[in-house]
This record gives C-alpha cells, sequence and structure tokens, in this order.
C-alpha cells in the first residue's frame, strides 16, 4: 500500500529539483512548469490525504451502518493503521485551513493593491514617490503601476533607468504575481512544495530580466543595474570586505552563485548567454514524476472504491 | 519618512551666510520662504535649479538672499518630501512632488510594513546577506562577457 504514501514524497523530490531546473530552463518556461507542478502535486498529495482518512473514517461503526457494507470486510483489507489515518486526518485540516487564510489574504492584498494602483496617476503608468527609501516595484491593478522611489532614480543612469522600468513593466504585463500565489497556495496545501513555490518567485525574476535584457539589448549592463540597486538598497553591504574573490575564476563564481541567494543568482544568470527553451530531457522527467504521483493518488482511490464495494456486497 | 536629524543640520548652514538681520529673524523669514519658494516651483512648468528660484524672487527679497541660503531652503524642501530633484550638471534642478506622488509615498511605507504584500508586490531586489554582497562583488568584476541578445521584441 505503499502507492498512497507515494503522492507525499514526491513534493519533497520536486522540492529538491526545484532550484537546479530553475537555473537551467528558461524563465519563461520555468515559471509555467514549477507553477503547475506545484499545483499538480499539491492536488495529488490533498488526494492522498483524503484517501487515507476516509481509510480510517470507514472503520467508524456510523459509517459502515449509513454505507451500509460490511465493517469486519472492511477492517480486514484496510491497509492504513488508524494511527495513520487520524494523522493524515489532521493534516487534511491543517492543510484547508492554511490555503483558506492564505487565500483569504492574498484576495485582500490584490484589492488593496488595485486600488491603490487606481488612485495613483496612469500618464506613462511609472509614478515617483519621493522619501529617502530605494525601493522600485510593480504594482498590480487595472492597469498596473510601477512605483520607484525619487532617490533610486536619481542614482541611475538612462540606460539603467530603462531596466528597471524593462523589468518592472514585464512583472505587470506577465501577471507574474500570478504564478507567484499560486505556487504559494500550493505550497500551503502541501509545506514539502516550499522550496518550488521560493523557485517560482525567482524564476519570474528572472523572466523580467531577461525581458530587460531584450529591451535594453544589453545583458551586462541589466546584471550591473541589479548590482547597483542592491548594494544601494543594502547599504550595510556596501562596504563588505572579507575573503578576496579576485582569485577565484568566473567558473567557480558562476558555480558559487548558483547556491547563493537570489541577487548573484539572477546577475550570473545575465552575465551568460541567455538561456535556450526546449531541454527536452528535463520537461519529460518532470512530466513523468508529475504523472507518477497522479497515477499512485488515482490507483489508490481505485483501491479503497474496490474495497468498500467488497465490504458493501458482503455487508446486504 | 524623513529622519529627524536631518532637518536641524540643514538649517544651521542657512543664516549664517546672510548679511544683516538677528539669526531668530532670519529663522522666522526662512518659514515664509519655504512657502514662497514652494509656491514658485508649483507656478514653474520646467525644472528649476536654485539659481533660477532666487532670479525669481521678489527683487527685494533677491537681492538679500544668498545663492546658499536658495539652496539650503529647497534641500530642506526635498528632506521634507515636498521637492524632487534631478541632477543636472553638478548641481540639482528641483520640481514639486504633486499631491498624488505624497499619497504614494504615505502608501509606500504602509505597503513596506505588511507581510502579505510580498504576495503582491514585485520588488526589484530582495535583500542582501553578506556571502552574497561578496559574491555580487566578485561577478560584476569578473571578465564575464555575455554575448549580445538578440534585437528588442523577438523574445517573449
Amino acid at each position: 500500500m505503499w502507492l498512497l504514501y507515494l503522492p507525499l514524497v514526491i513534493p519533497a523530490l520536486a522540492g529538491a529539483a526545484a532550484r537546479p531546473l530553475a537555473n537551467r530552463l528558461e524563465p519563461r518556461q520555468a515559471t509555467w512548469l514549477l507553477t503547475s507542478a506545484t499545483v499538480a502535486l499539491a492536488g495529488c498529495s490533498t488526494a492522498a490525504l483524503a484517501l487515507l482518512a476516509a481509510y480510517a473514517a470507514a472503520r467508524a461503526p456510523f459509517l459502515a451502518a449509513v454505507g451500509d457494507y460490511s465493517q469486519a470486510v472492511m477492517r480486514r483489507g484496510d491497509p492504513i493503521s488508524a494511527a495513520a489515518g487520524s494523522a493524515a486526518a489532521l493534516a487534511l485540516a491543517s492543510a484547508a485551513v492554511a490555503v483558506v487564510v492564505m487565500l483569504r489574504n492574498w484576495v485582500r492584498a490584490l484589492a488593496e493593491s488595485y486600488r491603490r494602483a487606481a488612485r495613483l496617476p496612469a500618464d506613462d503608468g511609472i509614478v515617483v514617490v519621493p522619501g529617502p527609501a530605494i525601493e522600485a516595484y510593480a504594482l498590480p491593478g487595472w492597469p498596473g503601476r510601477i512605483v520607484v522611489s525619487g532617490r533610486l532614480l536619481d542614482r541611475l543612469d538612462d540606460d539603467r533607468r530603462a531596466a528597471l522600468i524593462a523589468h518592472e513593466q514585464a512583472h505587470l504585463d506577465g501577471r507574474h504575481h500570478l504564478f507567484a500565489a499560486v505556487a504559494r497556495l500550493a505550497a500551503a496545501a502541501n509545506p514539502l512544495l516550499l522550496p518550488v513555490a521560493r523557485s517560482v518567485e525567482y524564476t519570474v525574476e528572472r523572466w523580467a530580466d531577461e525581458r530587460a535584457a531584450a529591451v535594453t539589448g544589453n545583458r551586462r549592463m541589466v546584471a550591473e543595474t541589479i548590482g547597483q540597486v542592491a548594494f544601494l538598497a543594502s547599504p550595510r553591504r556596501r562596504r563588505t570586505t572579507g575573503i578576496s574573490l579576485g582569485m577565484i575564476g568566473s567558473r567557480a563564481l558562476l558555480r558559487s552563485a548558483a547556491w547563493a541567494g537570489p541577487v548573484p543568482r539572477r546577475v550570473a544568470a545575465l552575465l551568460v548567454a541567455p538561456p535556450r527553451r526546449g531541454r527536452t530531457i528535463l520537461l519529460a522527467a518532470c512530466a513523468a514524476i508529475v504523472l507518477l504521483a497522479g497515477i499512485s493518488a488515482l490507483e489508490a482511490a481505485s483501491d479503497l472504491h474496490a474495497l468498500v464495494e467488497l465490504a458493501q456486497a458482503a455487508g446486504s | 519618512m524623513i529622519s529627524r536629524q536631518e532637518v536641524p543640520r540643514v538649517r544651521e548652514l542657512g543664516p549664517r551666510h546672510e548679511s544683516g538681520g538677528s539669526p531668530r529673524e532670519a529663522r522666522r523669514a526662512a518659514g515664509a520662504l519655504e512657502s514662497e519658494i514652494l509656491a514658485i516651483l508649483r507656478g514653474a512648468s520646467e525644472p528649476l535649479s536654485p539659481g533660477d528660484v532666487r532670479l525669481r524672487l521678489e527683487p527685494g527679497q533677491g537681492a538679500v538672499l544668498s545663492y546658499s541660503t536658495v539652496v539650503t531652503i529647497v534641500s530642506r524642501l526635498h528632506a521634507k518630501g515636498l521637492l524632487a530633484r534631478q541632477r543636472a550638471g553638478r548641481g540639482f534642478t528641483y520640481t514639486p512632488v504633486d499631491e498624488v506622488s505624497l499619497a504614494a509615498g504615505r502608501m509606500t511605507q504602509a505597503l513596506g510594513n505588511g507581510t502579505d504584500h510580498d504576495a503582491v508586490l514585485s520588488r526589484f531586489v530582495s535583500g542582501l546577506s553578506g556571502r552574497d554582497a561578496r559574491l555580487l562583488r566578485g561577478l560584476l568584476a569578473s571578465d564575464l562577457d555575455p554575448p549580445a541578445d538578440e534585437p528588442a521584441g523577438e523574445r517573449e
């Protein structure tokens, strides 16, 4: 009956695979792939939890009476211990609560964002805010707005401003906040999917970076803009010293960036050739894993169905 | 929005350069001058440098006010978030910040506080750890030279 547990374990596998996939695949493709994989895997693991809980529930005398099946046959054929079944029911309930709470908060935040965007001037969709903050973000709305602090714009030359605006415009045009939100919701249903949801947040940034590189036609300049803004936004890091990286070759730098935070990863990705679309083998492997989770959940469901039918035949 | 230490520091600079008048008088005048200079900038059709502002002041005051006093006042207005500035040559030119942008500034602060908004907003850069900062410095200083991209519009 290990099939029943497979959909619960596969998300951990996906969590481990998410970062290498996000590093290798073309960002738009990676975003779609990882987002749909989180949804599919969250669905499968929730179905598996529901099945485990159903096995536990089927032992209850009350349900046996209502469903008109033989409790003895049910218990004999039941592959799940009562403890496992109850744990699954508990996990299912907490997943449902987590998803509902997150969905409610997200809808509120999005409604707030739309309201605020509607109140901001729409001339070219760019709102410059005063004050000392170094800040730039895309505010989803109808239409969305790009909010940039004047202090940040002051520090950037024209090319870098163009790169920044193209990046944020790509977020709005591609509705990137939806991908991130869907992946987060899926991760709320199954926390093992959290690394995949984080990778989606990273791939939408990469997607917007690649768009900025295409618009400005200068990958290195976009990379330098990200670096400059990151240092401006974290003033404490500006004078970071420590081990000298001067002696390390660029290949080694790229290798360590693959396991670093999002900013060096994005910069490293822009300093090499643009990623190619395709990579059929990777895509096929992902599809196979998701399919495996789906098939095992379905297989377990039909097992339960067969058992209930058997018990019903014995009961009547 | 503005740190409280900034304003007094700027204020000390101004009156000292003024010719004549007690410091108290100069300070009192500064409050009135702020609104007058703000009115000049709001009435102007283009960004103004402190020199332009000084020329547009009432002839009587323009003669009294030194250039550095005007610079002091516009910097103070900038620190308060009432003026936006753009670099022009070695100095800055100033434009008034409209009401909507002021509201947007307050909104940015409000958004920065809520964690829910992280799910909605796409920030340009996230935080930088010490290790990330070193790595970033190394990457930007490296001789990695990406090939030229295809022209805009072909890729999505």
